[in-house]
């Protein structure tokens, strides 16, 4: 079958993307609060005074004659990241791991020049990457380290968690894992791979690579199963406290683990897409209602994520609890 | 909840008004709702000639009654300075020319221009009839009346078949001694009404004669033919007279009815009418615009058709828009599918409108892969971004010149029509194509470059379904319908045809999980 059937993608629970819109970004996301995720300047302010852990910003450029002053900028870092600052969806990112007097080398090994960079930038700054062509700027940032528990799921990159917060609860999490298909990409249409993650554990459920379920790394071989997301217990509640930070309701968060410095939060997304669901082989839906079912809500983000923890882990049933089936199957039987 | 039944109750709204507005178009004012109605239009002129002789002269001419199965387009009346009156009597309208004095061959002429409505049903005419007047016959023709009466009524149970009994005895090839008295030999056709009129009158039933035309292209020299309207007591019944066939034949135009004279001749002689009649073939909304405009009715008055007709073509175009619009939701809410730019496939249905499909993908292809190639090489002189599309789009004329150029050269006039491509969008096309290449790969350079194109094509197909073009132009109205759609559609939350192909693996594993 090269098609699902739409009776059994409901059955699960499988949220599309015209729903998506509808049902959550639109509904739980209202317009004038876009801003504080879509400028990445003003969610690492916001991250700041709420005193999460952001990578240290080196400096930005706003128009495009300060693109003489990169080489100058750049000069006393080794590693950077060059973002836009209105990007989406990990565009106009450029990784630079190493350079030397001349060349600037990507975590890949290909060498660009100066002008290379500085080209990348004016393109920025002209809007090529942010929503609508509007003027963009430029803001460059410390590299991420690979923590050590990452480096064989990991090949030239720095590999990101994505959690669901659904009005302040983490719901839903998977693991970007770059590979050599993605360029050193965090992007699952690129080619990175999605693994699901259990929201009670930490622990890997399932692997995916361009929509096809994979069980080992495609460059590093290593088996997803003996995978488990350290600190897992302080990466939820770090999440669910960023619906405080920014008040959207469906709320795409990126958090990478740094070796120095831990959890550090790299992006806040308010149209987060529905590869997780891909990669986590199960619906967001059921776990939308639970949360929608809620009469209480707490403000406390560590409650969030310990009532997460104990609903959503699939690792101690190997089946959906039957509750969450319920609504599904119900509607289908009408 | 609540939004949900206000935007329900404004689709329910727009829709309405939407579909009211066509059917009243379609159901009063005439329009066709599809394109192929074709109505021919007759054209009858009545040449009347006749020998003044110096004298005061007065011509009287009966006219064809209006009935509204029936459209007067034009009614024409010439003559050599004669003054002229219309008068509507009760007995039916007449054309009256007079003049102080004339002398020598005299020539009026009558034309009328007249279709029929197909949606409105002729009815016979309600009016009651006077009893009927006995006729004054000699002996001799009474008795022979009398005796082919009983024959008839002995065959017959009511006035209908009465009727038409008595029609078919009076036309029987082998006429009885009695026939060949009452039918004297060198009788014409009107005095053959007048007897089966007056035969009738003495079976106590009322009847009158009808003049008609039979409608006939390129006809010339006509004169009318005669018909009998016979009363059942209930209605009035048509009948002709030589067949003794009852109901209106088909394209036959009833010109007068009742015993009147068609043609009054006062100081003139040797008067005669004689009728020539042609037929056009029209389309049906021309004639109902016409028809409508001439009656002022408000939705024709205030509508597109008012504008001057170079303004009415621009709007056939702009009008298709809705579709294309329509078209681009429905591919991308419900099939899925990824366009490069939201409405750039729309401007690209409208240049292959232009340039007619098969060229237009070609010259699209060409001048999009041409203009790829040498982006990817104006990439790498390191320009600001407003500077680099510029000169993409200044690359973009001088692909679309050359091709112009090379292609009259080698006697491809097809070719010629790439101009017709919007060059604006052509130019983002590729810049956003090159940047997608670089930052994505040529797969996804391919799947949108794909989906549009293949939107684009659906979209043309349909923008040049003739069908769609007649509804779009002459019922804007659709537009309100087509907005209901959209809205309908921009509630839609059930899966894309895509995503049961990105979530089937997804499928797959959940069953194999349960088991």
């Amino acid at each position: 079958m090269i098609l699902a059937s739409v009776k059994k993608l409901r059955s699960f629970g499988i949220i599309g993307m015209n729903q998506r819109n509808f049902g959550l970004v639109s509904k739980y996301n209202p317009r004038h609060l876009y801003p504080l995720v879509d400028d990445k300047l003003k969610t690492k302010l916001l991250a700041q005074e709420a005193g999460i852990n952001v990578p240290q910003l080196l400096g930005t450029l706003r128009f495009q004659h300060d693109v003489k002053q990169l080489k100058e900028m750049l000069e006393p870092h080794e590693q950077f990241v060059i973002k836009p600052v209105a990007g989406s969806g990990g565009k106009g990112i450029l990784v630079i791991s190493e350079h030397d007097h001349n060349f600037y080398y990507k975590p890949s090994g290909a060498a660009l020049r100066l002008h290379n960079i500085e080209r990348h930038v004016s393109n920025i700054l002209s809007g090529l990457h942010s929503l609508g062509g509007k003027p963009d700027a430029v803001m460059i940032e410390s590299l991420i380290q690979l923590d050590p528990v990452f480096s064989d799921y990991s090949y030239e990159g720095i590999p990101d968690l994505r959690i669901i917060v659904l009005k302040g609860y983490p719901i839903m999490a998977m693991l970007r894992l770059t590979t050599h298909t993605s360029d050193g990409k965090a992007n699952l249409h690129q080619g990175a791979v999605g693994v699901g993650i259990d929201i009670g554990t930490g622990a890997a459920l399932h692997a995916v690579q361009f929509g096809n379920p994979v069980s080992r790394h495609p460059d590093t071989r290593k088996i997803f199963s003996e995978l488990t997301i350290p600190h897992w217990d302080k990466l939820l509640p770090l999440a669910a406290a960023c619906y405080e930070m920014t008040g959207l309701g469906y709320l795409g968060v990126d958090i990478v683990l740094d070796r120095d410095q831990g959890p550090m939060i790299i992006e806040l997304n308010a149209r987060p897409g529905l590869a997780i669901q891909v990669a986590n082989c199960a619906g967001l839906l059921p776990r939308v209602a639970v949360i929608e079912a809620l009469s209480n809500l707490t403000p406390d983000p560590q409650a969030r994520a310990d009532f997460c923890k104990e609903n959503f882990s699939t690792t101690l049933r190997m089946l959906p609890p039957r509750k969450h089936r319920t609504r599904a199957t119900d509607r289908t039987k009408k | 909840m609540q939004t949900k039944i206000r935007l329900y109750f404004v689709v329910l709204l727009i829709l309405s008004i939407g579909i009211g507005l066509i059917l009243y178009k379609h159901l009063i004012l005439g329009f066709p709702l599809l394109p192929d109605d074709k109505t021919f239009v007759w054209t009858i002129e009545a040449k009347i000639d006749f020998l003044a002789q110096g004298d005061p002269t007065t011509v009287s001419f009966a006219l064809p009654p209006r009935a509204p199965y029936l459209t007067f387009m034009e009614e024409d009346f010439a003559s050599p300075d004669y003054g002229f009156s219309e008068l509507s009597l009760p007995t039916g309208r007449r054309a009256q020319w007079s003049k102080r004095e004339a002398s020598g061959a005299q020539t009026t002429y009558y034309r009328l221009s007249l279709y029929e409505n197909d949606w409105v049903t002729d009815s016979p005419p309600s009016d009651l009839p006077p009893a009927p007047k006995q006729p004054e016959f000699d002996e001799v023709f009474k008795t022979a009346a009398l005796t082919l009466l009983e024959q008839v009524r002995a065959k017959s149970a009511n006035a209908e078949i009465f009727a038409r009994e008595l029609i078919n005895t009076l036309n029987s090839t082998s006429p009885s001694q009695n026939q060949r008295l009452l039918l004297n030999d060198h009788a014409d056709s009107d005095y053959k009404t007048n007897l089966i009129v007056n035969l009738l009158a003495m079976e106590g039933i009322s009847a009158r004669v009808v003049r008609g035309l039979y409608l006939e292209d390129g006809r010339r020299r006509q004169s009318l033919t005669n018909f009998i309207e016979v009363h059942d007591g209930h209605q009035w019944l048509l009948f002709d007279q030589d067949s003794g066939n009852s109901g209106k034949p088909e394209n036959f135009l009833m010109w007068q009815r009742g015993g009147q004279s068609l043609l009054d001749v006062v100081g003139g002689i040797n008067s005669r009418v004689s009728f020539s009649i042609i037929r056009n073939v029209q389309s049906t909304r021309n004639l109902v615009v016409r028809s409508s405009m001439n009656k002022q009715a408000g939705l024709i008055d205030f509508s597109i058709y008012s504008l001057p007709i170079e303004q009415q073509n621009a709007f056939k175009m702009i009008l298709l828009l809705p579709i294309g619009a329509l078209i681009v939701v429905l591919m991308r809410l419900i099939v899925g599918i990824r366009t490069s730019g939201t409405f750039m496939p729309i401007l690209i249905a409208l240049a292959l409108i232009q340039t007619t499909l098969i060229t237009g993908i070609i010259m699209f292809l060409t001048v999009v892969s041409t203009g790829l190639f040498i982006r990817s090489y104006l990439s790498r002189l390191n320009l600001l971004f407003v500077a680099r599309i510029s000169a993409v789009i200044i690359v973009v004329i001088a692909i679309m010149a050359s091709i112009s150029i090379i292609s009259h050269k080698l006697g491809l006039s097809q070719a010629m029509v790439v101009t017709f491509f919007p060059m604006i969008i052509l130019a983002w096309t590729i810049e956003r194509m090159s940047v997608l290449w670089e930052e994505d790969g040529p797969r996804e350079v391919l799947i949108q470059g794909a989906g549009s194109l293949l939107t684009a094509v659906i979209a043309y197909l349909f923008m040049t379904n003739r069908i769609v073009e007649y509804l779009t132009f002459n019922f804007p109205e659709l537009m309100l319908v087509n907005l209901a759609l959209i809205l309908i559609l921009g509630q839609y939350t059930g899966y894309r045809l895509s995503e049961l192909y990105r979530f089937h693996s997804l499928e797959r594993r959940n069953d194999t999980g349960k088991r």
